[in-house]
């Protein structure tokens, strides 16, 4: 259906960095130098997760002429803010920089990237926010380029790739997560892999069709790298914004880590409470892809998950996942409606929060739950 | 079988009377399987052992939780690994809880990891041979899985046909979900056609040994915690392969059991396999219909580790969406996540619904008696 009333937060939508050369301002002197040489400023550095000529990469009447899909700011003003009512947008840069070997070159890509965004889209549209694209590559980069970009306020969260060197739970990321707890930002994992690892446990499959299908199993990878590791326990100021990773297979997570929690608890002793009750404070999930056939199967998902603040609103533009301006799924109620395009995106975002006014309104979960 | 239990316990058999789709036999010592392994198998054992894709050798790399993941109960007081020792397998699970039918899976010596394709398929052909001989013939409840090296489907292709002829007891195939590839890959398909041509089944359980993969497309867990939980994930892995890949358009008559590796994540793939498709589906044409029809079709789960929801009713969902006829009773023993066939299904159902789980689904998709 479409939205019922103006004034939703979509957080997860995709301007895209045209080419190397719009970078070219944003670098300095040695590495415009370096990526001249070496032809580098000709590389699309596009993600092979998100290969522009893949149907969902574009939506065929979100598709340029010609150019990438979502790097007009006139065409998303149009189609994304305009036709939704959107209040505020969280804008995820998509860009192959995580996905070099050489971080340096990478922390001066992302870096680039974001001082792009600033000048080239939050200036010109008061709508957007975005999210701090970081070199995964080098803890200590990922962390300065937080530390950079956090002054500004519309920078709103953290961005991550779902699937890179090792899962992101592990130790070795925690310092991104301890700067990004102190500046109030979560954490925003995407779908896209750097294939540093084959998609599956048996390796590499053959068609498109496989690896989109199994970011799915990636972000259960990673939650339950998040939970065995404690991250949530060490900064419980987090929280974690799974952006374009389906919803419907949450329930299976939540009952297998309780589950086995009672086991392994030994293992993992920072592990305090139940793993389900963990993710329900921290994690939440964004609406597209909607991996449910209906909005009934998916209210039988938010009743299996026991929470109605886990999802926030997202039409993922330009990426195709419905057609038209159905970006939600008949058959919800007013009131999870309003949540999921108002009340828990404001909820997960802090920045938001403090720009929309609305205090720190927040139903506690827990009491929702036992209602 | 032929001992005398005691009264309480042979009225809980009456009452169960059940399938159970996951037993582990284990050898007691690698010699166990010396009468099947030829003098030059023999030797190499001895002198160069396994040779497997993981850093440790002779134990797991992310070791198991608990009594090395057994029962600590089910250690043979001669000693020797639990599964070891039919006549406590007996007393402690299928006389005690009223088993009709124990399917066997062999995760052990069975060569299915071995990097050396010859050894692997020594080891496999030995142990389908201890299975028969010390396991089948020793109680007719057993019924046996022809283990066979993935990695070599020519040599797996000839042992389907050959334990298939020797015997009705073999009623499944089994090969490692940690493959070299993903099981739809064109590689392993002549595996595929032996067992529909033998009307076998395909049944996958998690395994301990990577077959050179990390346990997921994130990398390498740190905790048992994350490997176990990529038992599921690592299965759906391979069912979108075997879906996508057309094997069930080539082989319709291929039937899959999922073995220890979860089921309510079914219902949510399926959906999400569909939604992907619909954008997708010139990128394979050879597929006829939406893939969870496929799923729905030729895929059976097993129960073991019982999925808990928090609200036992919400498994009442998902039994609807994966189909009552597709869940088939399992405890995995001697592992140390064994369940109970009396206590594993609390949830609400029906008698007829039960009794599909307990026995008559598994009677159905192996044709036992």
């Amino acid at each position: 259906m479409k939205l019922p009333f103006a004034g939703a937060i979509d957080c997860d939508l995709h301007p895209a960095v045209p080419d190397v050369a719009a970078l070219m301002p944003y670098l300095d002197d040695f590495w415009r130098e370096h990526l001249t040489e070496r032809y580098i400023d000709h590389s699309p550095f596009v993600l092979a997760s998100y290969a522009q000529n893949l149907p969902q990469s574009a939506r065929a009447d979100w598709r340029p002429k010609q150019g990438v899909p979502g790097a007009d700011l006139a065409a998303l003003r149009r189609d994304a803010l305009d036709a939704f009512g959107t209040r505020f947008a969280i804008a995820n840069v998509l860009h192959g920089a995580v996905a070099l070997y050489n971080a340096d070159m990478a922390a001066a890509l992302c870096k680039a990237v974001n001082s792009w965004i600033v000048h080239e889209w939050l200036d010109r549209e008061p709508r957007l926010r975005a999210s701090i694209l970081v070199p995964p590559q080098d803890v200590e980069l990922a962390v300065a380029e937080i530390e950079r970009c956090a002054g500004d306020p519309r920078f709103v969260q953290v961005l991550l790739l779902v699937m890179g060197d090792r899962p992101l739970g592990h130790r070795s990321f925690w310092p991104i997560y301890r700067a990004a707890e102190q500046h109030g930002l979560p954490i925003g994992i995407h779908a896209g892999s750097t294939f540093r690892h084959a998609p599956t446990g048996s390796g590499w499959p053959s068609y498109h069709l496989e690896d989109s299908v199994l970011q799915a199993s990636a972000f259960e990878d990673t939650l339950v790298s998040f939970l065995a590791e404690g991250v949530l326990q060490k900064f419980p100021g987090t929280k974690l914004v799974l952006m374009e990773s389906g919803f419907a297979w949450l329930p299976t997570l939540l009952w297998r880590t309780n589950r086995s929690w009672r086991g392994v608890r030994t293992e993992v002793p920072w592990i305090d409470r139940a793993p389900a009750e963990i993710v329900r404070d921290h994690v939440r999930f964004t609406l597209q892809p909607l991996d449910v056939p209906n909005g009934d199967v998916l209210n039988r998902i938010i009743d299996h998950v026991r929470s109605d603040e886990l999802i926030v609103f997202s039409t993922d533009y330009p990426h195709w996942q419905f057609d038209g301006e159905d970006a939600l799924p008949d058959g919800l109620s007013d009131t999870m409606l309003r949540k999921i395009l108002i009340d828990n995106p404001l909820a997960t975002y802090p920045r938001l929060r403090a720009v929309a006014g609305a205090g720190e309104k927040r139903i506690p979960m827990r009491e929702e739950m036992a209602r | 079988m032929n001992k005398p239990v005691p009264e309480s316990e042979t009225k809980a058999a009456q009452r169960l009377g059940f399938v159970d789709c996951d037993i582990h036999p284990v050898q007691r010592t690698p010699k166990d399987l010396y009468p099947y392994l030829e003098a030059r198998w023999r030797e190499h054992s001895e002198t160069f052992g396994g040779h497997l894709c993981q850093g440790l050798s002779g134990q797991l790399s992310f070791p198991r939780m608990m009594a090395s993941g057994m029962r600590a109960d089910a250690y043979p007081s001669n000693g020797g690994p639990p599964g070891c020792d039919l006549e406590l397998m007996q007393r402690q699970h299928l006389d005690l809880n009223g088993c009709d039918t124990g399917m066997m899976v062999c995760l052990s010596r069975g060569g299915m990891e071995e990097r050396n394709l010859e050894f692997g398929a020594a080891l496999s052909h030995a142990v389908n041979d201890w299975q028969i001989h010390d396991w089948v013939e020793k109680d007719r409840r057993l019924k046996a899985g022809i283990v066979v090296p993935q990695e070599y489907p020519e040599f797996a292709v000839r042992e389907i046909d050959a334990r298939a002829a020797q015997s009705e007891a073999f009623r499944q195939v089994i090969i490692s979900p940690r493959s070299s590839e993903p099981l739809g890959r064109r590689k392993y398909w002549p595996i595929y056609e032996a067992i529909a041509r033998n009307n076998l089944v395909l049944g996958l359980h998690p395994a301990g040994a990577p077959g050179g993969h990390s346990s997921s497309g994130t990398g390498w867990g740190t905790y048992y915690m994350q490997e176990h939980y990529t038992f599921g994930t690592s299965i759906s892995g391979n069912v979108v392969s075997l879906i996508t890949e057309g094997v069930f358009e080539r082989f319709p008559n291929l039937k899959v059991a999922l073995i220890e590796s979860g089921f309510s994540w079914a219902p949510s793939l399926g959906w999400r396999m569909d939604k992907q498709w619909a954008h997708m589906r010139k990128e394979t044409p050879h597929l006829k219909r939406s893939p969870s029809e496929y799923l729905r079709e030729h895929f059976w789960f097993c129960t073991q580790p019982m999925e808990d929801p928090e609200e036992p009713a919400h498994l009442y969902d998902v039994l609807d969406w994966i189909g009552w006829d597709r869940l088939m009773f399992s405890s995995d023993y001697p592992h140390w996540d064994f369940d109970d066939p009396r206590q594993a299904l609390s949830f609400k159902m029906t008698e007829a619904q039960r009794a599909g789980i307990l026995r008559d689904n598994a009677r159905a998709l192996y044709r036992l008696s």
